[in-house]
């Protein structure tokens, strides 16, 4: 492939990619209020389209239409720029996600990732440690104190929750000797999913996540009865959208993320040894995918209305106290898997 | 002048742009933002010289750590006083003469040392090497250093307790 190729296929997969993500976000909130509706013994949506299909389109046009009021005491560019970086960060971390295995098109094997860089898991937790930047900047530009506690409470939370998300992340890079997604999904063939493996950290992982994600239990930003909206309180119309787009768009790359890291990521347990051809492989790995990303994202919304939310000083503790030590004993447990299977 | 000089004086332009901005803006919070995209040019110019682990690891402290640190600091303050917390020009000809002879130095430097250029293949992965590096040549260095950033946590914490 030459570079004009590259730039064009690359070009396509984004396209792909946001379009899939935009979706899979529309559809989210509705699985949200449907689910939530159903724990609850209510009905939930159901005015807009076949069984309330249509409820969140309708939410976003409400949204577009809506009057944009920014405070007085607010800071109107820095104001402006928040939800932006919300948005920018929850979309380009997406780019080093594999979702699929090589495909052949117009006889080119493309990679079914949208850029597949060397120092990906890198690159995804760097992006994360920005998203603080957007609901901080948000938080203390928004000029009023429920805003600005908001804002703190979550960077302090996000801080502290990535330190031990980065740890359990080690663990899974101990067994890939490799720091590209892709290879940490090839490394995972068979039943030796990282999830199987090293179980503590996949939960430690996936509590970090939670957290990095700000949902229930850990929402604490944006906790309603001590905060009004937390950090989003002063934002309206299409800016409130925007946070509201970005925290979905975080649950869905928080379940890519872990399928990709510890469940395997597209693969399907011994397919290889089915003998189907190429397309089938890849249709079926895509889907694969796509079905442990639903799980898992049905696995948030779940734990969202079942569990109530942490006080402040749990949270930390939690963090903290039992998180952090048990990401690194993860370390320490898989050290010893290395040495003594030879993984 | 191909894709890859215009790329360069892109990324150098941010970083000395908003390096400037940092220090001349009057209100301390946007000097704080300003860093912000001081540190994404250096980042962007580090991936140009094909330093990917250097570009990552420059965003992930520099950026999701010590600026955040720098923020907390810069807007809890300055809303405490009922003065607003500006920066300001002070002794200015003692830091002219600094800077001038600092600038004189290293352009200097720069003029006077024969650089090498060789062609070479743009690595394509750095990590595996520099992990390398640091667990077997420079082993005993990259403990000290973590002995050394233990001892700075031990003593933050401990100032903070009192």
């Amino acid at each position: 492939m030459n570079i004009l190729q590259i730039i064009i296929f690359t070009i396509v997969k984004i396209l792909i990619v946001v379009t899939i993500i935009l979706l899979a976000v529309t559809y989210l909130v509705y699985f949200e209020r449907k689910i939530s509706a159903w724990a609850q013994n209510r009905i939930g949506p159901n005015r807009v389209g076949w069984h309330g299909a249509l409820q969140s389109f309708a939410d976003v046009l409400k949204l577009l239409l809506k009057e944009d009021i920014v405070p007085d005491a607010a800071n109107k560019p820095i104001h402006t720029l928040a939800p932006i970086i919300a948005l920018f960060v929850s979309f380009t971390t997406y780019a080093v996600i594999p979702f699929g295995p090589n495909i052949n098109v117009f006889g080119f094997s493309v990679p079914l990732v949208v850029a597949d860089v060397n120092i990906g898991i890198l690159y995804v937790l760097a992006l994360t440690s920005l998203g603080v930047y957007a609901i901080t900047l948000a938080g203390w530009s928004s000029g009023s104190k429920y805003s600005l506690l908001g804002g703190i409470r979550s960077s302090a939370q996000m801080i502290s929750y990535e330190i031990s998300m980065g740890f359990s992340i080690g663990g899974v890079l101990l067994l890939s000797q490799s720091l590209r997604p892709v290879e940490i999904v090839q490394a995972q063939s068979g039943w030796m999913w990282n999830a199987i493996l090293q179980p503590v950290g996949f939960i430690t992982f996936l509590v970090s996540a939670f957290a990095e994600t700000n949902r229930l239990p850990f929402d604490l930003p944006e906790a309603e009865p001590e905060l009004v909206g937390g950090y989003h309180t002063e934002y309206s119309s299409m800016k409130f959208a925007g946070f509201f787009l970005a925290e979905y768009a975080n649950m869905f790359i928080a379940s890519a993320l872990i399928v990709t890291l510890y469940l395997g990521g597209w693969q399907f347990p011994y397919l290889d040894h089915f003998g189907l051809s190429n397309g089938w492989f890849a249709v079926i790995s895509v889907i694969t995918f796509a079905i442990k990303v639903a799980a898992l994202l049905f696995f948030f919304i779940w734990v969202r209305w079942s569990i109530p939310r942490f006080r402040y000083d749990q949270l930390m503790n939690l963090g903290w106290k039992v998180m952090f030590p048990l990401s690194l004993l993860n370390i320490i447990w898989v050290a010893v898997l290395i040495m003594v299977f030879k993984l | 002048m191909n894709i890859y000089d215009i790329v360069f004086y892109l990324f150098a332009a941010i970083t000395v742009l908003s390096a400037f901005f940092v220090v001349t803006t009057r209100n301390i919070v946007y000097s704080a933002y300003y860093l912000l995209f001081t540190f994404f040019g250096v980042a962007g110019i580090y991936v140009l010289l094909g330093a990917d682990f250097i570009a990552m690891v420059q965003l992930i402290v520099y950026v999701g750590g010590i600026l955040i640190l720098i923020l907390f600091g810069v807007m809890l303050t300055n809303k405490i006083t009922s003065v607003e917390i500006k920066t300001g020009s002070v002794q200015v000809v003692p830091a002219a003469v600094g800077v001038a002879l600092l600038a004189g130095i290293l352009m200097a430097s720069m003029v006077d040392t024969k650089w090498r250029s060789v062609e070479t293949a743009m690595p394509s992965a750095t990590t595996q090497g520099i992990g390398m590096l640091l667990i077997q040549q420079y082993a005993i260095v990259f403990e000290l250093l973590g002995i050394l950033l233990l001892i700075a946590l031990i003593g933050a914490a401990s100032m903070a307790r009192k």
